[in-house]
């Protein structure tokens, strides 16, 4: 029985998967490098590479992009690790309000989020004026690194945040009463005990965070002027003032893609000397926090979140204010709404919706098939996929866009400018969280609930529409709903991909923004924040758990 | 509907590591059929080759006259229950014990029918709508079980029922999976490694260690007659000592130390002097405090357990043996008296001096005679 091998159905589908990632993903990262290497008459050359070392102007780049964005992850890390500790271990009041706001400044849509403060503490911003004007107080500038830092630090420390309540959760109590029991407690308890037990976490946290810093495109676009990164530098070589330079924007890419695989490997080493994993079977009890230390700890909490929740909340109370296209002007109306509806609103909001939905429907049948193959079908084909299928983490969008127009721009694949190239982009860059998702929950499934279907004379095609799918129906919601408000707040690949037939919501918003049309601007941005803070409330009702996978 | 099941030659390997070699055995039709053994002895997965999980690499596998080597799992007719349950997390317990049935073109009332039948049977007809995380262990088990035998399998597999329960419930579950067995009649392999739970439910054990049956027969005889040192150490407690065979007057002797027992009942062609392993249970030693008669030994420590009292003793050699005593009002015999013990020749096991045999008679054993794995190089693969 176990002799015979005929080619089954899964065996196909595998290698149906392996074809569309080799044509949607290996083969644009090969004419990326193809690209890259390749000189206008075909002949090898390292002339780009050469170029971008040889000028400071370009190599300062990535030297900019990885400063600040490890300055980011420690940041992060300093503001995050604190909230989540207060959080896990006391009773904060109000603590569920911190927990889903901190989680919307986190998914919002990173250049909403910059341009918001630019408003805020820009040159003209409200704050900034109110401090010079009345208490002749000069706060500095919001733009270049502080700015890049400031705007990201602020957005980013809710990944630290959730990522640090999962690991504080799972440390037992009896590991503290045992530290205590040995006289270890306090502060001396917090850095000897519980942050090193906290260590993978806060290795993945900061992994996470600074591969979201170092692919961010929207923030240093706006506020990083003289300050420029990598992402931004992509796009212009792609589409700047000095004319297209496909080439060249390739090596740039080629290198940020060889520095984040650095970067993922230096973490995953990082995190196999701390080779262990816990959970607790008795969760430490929260306790009632007292006293002046119970004071600053609410302080603190409400402080940090109210400032990240800031620019959120300002964009929202813009769009409503009147506005003559570059200045808002005193009193309340519906007039930007109605600006938007005349520039593409609707076609924005379709777009996104449609475009959205299909993509994610594509990543849904993925993620099952895949999930269903990596966990049930163990094989090197299918260990291969699974790789492959985490590629797109140390993909920054834009470098992805770029892939994707060299792939497809001529025959036989001419698709740029075409609905189906953002959908193609969209299902890579976002599918691995439903994967992930999907993978995780399947694992926890025993076989066994599947035999018991199979001994009970259902077929194989039976068990998995009727128990497979259905059990694993709560982690491919979850980790499809992460997707798709990733896939709403998606810039750096669309800026590169979309034309005026395919616009979405947040390329709406950014054309507004950089026309200097604020009052537009701030509606399509509210639209977007709305659309994606519904789609997380969505999330936290469907997965009833605090332990977001991002 | 009762079935026979056997097993001709089974052989099973992953990759190149044979987890059994060659295995035969015979379940008789309504037979309650236990595999027992340690943890990686092949019981489960010999459960799984006939549930048709695991590959079948050499071997036949027969219901009744038909050969299931190759045929679906889906369509051999088994119900199964798991050690974890597996019962579907979706679906409520009436959707559980009806998803079997709704494979089979069957109307909706007789569905309902056929579900309320094992629901009552299983006594969870008041369960019918309650989720499965809302139910205990000894509920989803019954639920498990209701499931199995609601589409009326031609053969029921237990694997492990009832390890992820509570002691007291796992002593409960076994006489309701008993009953039900006897209710209705199915034929049942029932694996487990625990040696009081297969006493406790099986017409017939088999008796597992790397992958090859050491003994197959009922409870009873098992325990009092085990054909070899493994199963007389795996099933209950044993002393074992090494000892001799002599042979006084004609009659046998086994001779530990100085002190010599007549064993009337060796087998004729073990009659001859040579060294055995005697295997004696605590419950076949008799201490008393009166020195001179069997064997001297000290007491070294008791442990109190209300019906029995348990001694720990050591004999000069060094030797130390365990032996249990129905408790007394008298007090407990302290640590460091001197005392001496006898066995009961009637009950002691001896065996060859390499373990592989009892030399007694009355071992009754219906599992292919055992020779050695090398020698089977012969298999089909």
């Amino acid at each position: 029985m176990g002799t015979k091998k005929k080619p089954d159905r899964w065996t196909i589908l595998s290698f149906s998967v392996l074809g569309l990632f080799g044509l949607f993903l290996l083969y644009p990262l090969w004419g990326l490098l193809r690209q890259a290497v390749l000189s206008s008459g075909g002949e090898l050359t390292l002339d780009y590479f050469k170029r971008f070392f040889e000028y400071r102007y370009y190599s300062s780049t990535i030297i900019n992009s990885l400063k600040v964005s490890t300055a980011i992850t420690l940041v992060t890390l300093i503001l995050g690790i604190p909230i989540s500790y207060f959080y896990s271990f006391y009773q904060l009041k109000g603590a569920k309000v911190l927990f889903v706001a901190s989680l919307l400044c986190a998914m919002s849509a990173p250049f909403i989020g910059a341009y918001s403060w630019v408003l805020l503490l820009g040159r003209s911003g409200v704050i900034t004026k109110f401090f010079s004007d009345y208490l002749n107080i000069n706060l500095g500038s919001i733009y270049g690194f502080n700015g890049i830092l400031f705007v990201q630090a602020l957005k980013l420390f809710p990944l630290v945040f959730i990522y640090m309540n999962g690991a504080f959760k799972s440390i037992d109590n009896s590991l503290m009463e045992a530290s205590a029991n040995m006289g270890t407690v306090g502060i001396k308890r917090f850095f000897t005990v519980i942050l090193k037990l906290a260590m993978p976490t806060i290795l993945a946290a900061s992994l996470v965070v600074f591969m979201r810093a170092f692919a961010d495109f929207g923030t240093p676009l706006l506020i990083g002027e003289g300050y420029r990164t990598f992402p931004v530098e992509i796009y212009n070589q792609y589409l700047g003032d000095h004319g297209r330079d496909y080439n060249f924007a390739a090596a740039i890419s080629v290198i940020a893609v060889v520095l984040t695989s650095a970067v993922f490997l230096l973490q995953k080493w990082a995190t196999s000397r701390y080779d262990f994993s816990i959970s607790a079977m008795n969760p430490v009890e929260k306790k009632k926090p007292k006293g002046l230390m119970g004071i600053l700890m609410h302080l603190y909490a409400y402080l940090l979140v109210g400032v990240a929740f800031l620019p959120q909340a300002y964009i929202v109370y813009l769009s409503f204010r009147n506005s003559d296209l570059a200045v808002f002007l005193p009193g309340y109306s519906l007039n930007n709404y109605r600006m938007a509806a005349d520039r593409l609103l609707g076609r924005s909001i379709y777009n996104t919706l449609v475009l959205g939905v299909g993509s994610l429907a594509l990543i849904i049948v993925l993620a099952i098939i895949i999930a269903y193959l990596v966990v049930r079908r163990r094989s090197l084909l299918n260990n291969f996929i699974d790789t492959l299928s985490m590629i797109p983490y140390i993909l920054p969008g834009s470098v992805i866009g770029i892939a994707l127009v060299i792939a497809f721009s001529d025959r036989p694949f001419a698709l740029t400018g075409t609905a189906a190239i953002m959908i193609i982009a969209w299902v890579i860059r976002r599918m691995p969280y439903t994967i992930r998702s999907a993978t995780a929950t399947l694992q926890l499934i025993p076989m066994n609930v599947e035999e018991a279907a199979t001994s009970l004379g259902t077929s194989k095609p039976k068990t998995f529409a009727k128990i497979t799918v259905p059990m694993m129906r709560n982690g491919i919601v979850s980790g499809a709903i992460l997707s798709w408000i990733t896939i709403v707040t998606e810039l750096s690949s669309a800026i590169i991909l979309y034309n005026n037939r395919t616009i979405t919501l947040t390329m709406s918003t950014y054309v507004a923004i950089s026309r200097g049309n604020d009052g537009l601007a701030a509606a399509f941005a509210a639209i977007t924040t709305v659309v994606t803070a519904i789609s997380i409330i969505i999330y936290l009702a469907v997965s009833k758990s605090e332990d977001v996978q991002l | 509907m009762s079935v026979v099941i056997t097993i001709k030659n089974a052989l099973k390997k992953f990759g190149d590591n044979v987890i059994i070699p060659d295995l035969s055995l015979t379940v008789n039709p309504g037979e309650f059929f236990t595999l027992l053994g340690p943890s990686g002895c092949g019981k489960t997965t010999l459960l799984r080759m006939i549930a048709g999980f695991n590959s079948i690499e050499g071997g036949e596998f027969y219901f009744d006259k038909r050969l299931i080597n190759d045929l679906d799992p889906a369509k051999r007719n088994i119900g199964m229950v798991f050690q974890n349950y597996a019962i579907f997390p979706h679906l409520n317990v009436r959707k559980n014990v009806e998803f079997g049935l709704t494979n089979r073109k069957l109307s909706k009332s007789a569905i309902r029918t056929q579900s309320e039948k094992f629901l009552k049977l299983m006594q969870i007809h008041e369960l019918a709508d309650r989720m499965p995380a809302n139910l205990s262990g000894g509920q989803q088990q019954r639920v498990a079980l209701a499931r199995a035998l609601c589409i009326e399998p031609e053969v029921l597999l237990m694997d492990e029922p009832l390890s992820n329960l509570d002691a007291k419930l796992r002593v409960e579950m076994r006489s309701v999976i008993k009953n039900i067995q006897n209710t209705v009649g199915i034929t049942t392999i029932y694996v487990t490694h625990d040696q009081e739970e297969a006493m406790a439910v099986s017409d017939r054990i088999a008796v597992m260690n790397k992958g090859v049956i050491q003994h197959i027969g009922s409870p009873k005889s098992i325990y009092q007659r085990p054909a070899n040192i493994f199963v007389a150490t795996f099933i209950g407690r044993s002393n074992v000592v090494e000892g001799e065979l002599v042979i006084k007057g004609g009659i046998p002797h086994m001779k530990l130390y100085d002190y010599e027992v007549a064993m009337p009942n060796v087998k004729e062609e073990y009659r001859t002097p040579q060294k055995i392993q005697i295997s004696i249970r605590p419950e076949e030693l008799s201490v008393s405090r009166e020195t001179g008669k069997g064997i001297r030994a000290t007491i070294k420590d008791s442990t109190f357990l209300g019906l029995n009292t348990h001694y720990f003793m050591q004999i000069d050699s060094g030797l130390q043996l365990e032996s249990i005593h129905e408790s007394t009002i008298e007090s407990i015999i302290s640590p460091g008296t001197e005392v001496s013990f006898t066995v009961n020749a009637e009950k002691i096991n001896l065996f060859t001096a390499d373990g592989s045999a009892n030399i007694l008679e009355g071992v009754s054993n219906d599992a292919v005679p055992f020779t050695n794995v090398a020698s089977r190089s012969h298999v089909a693969v």
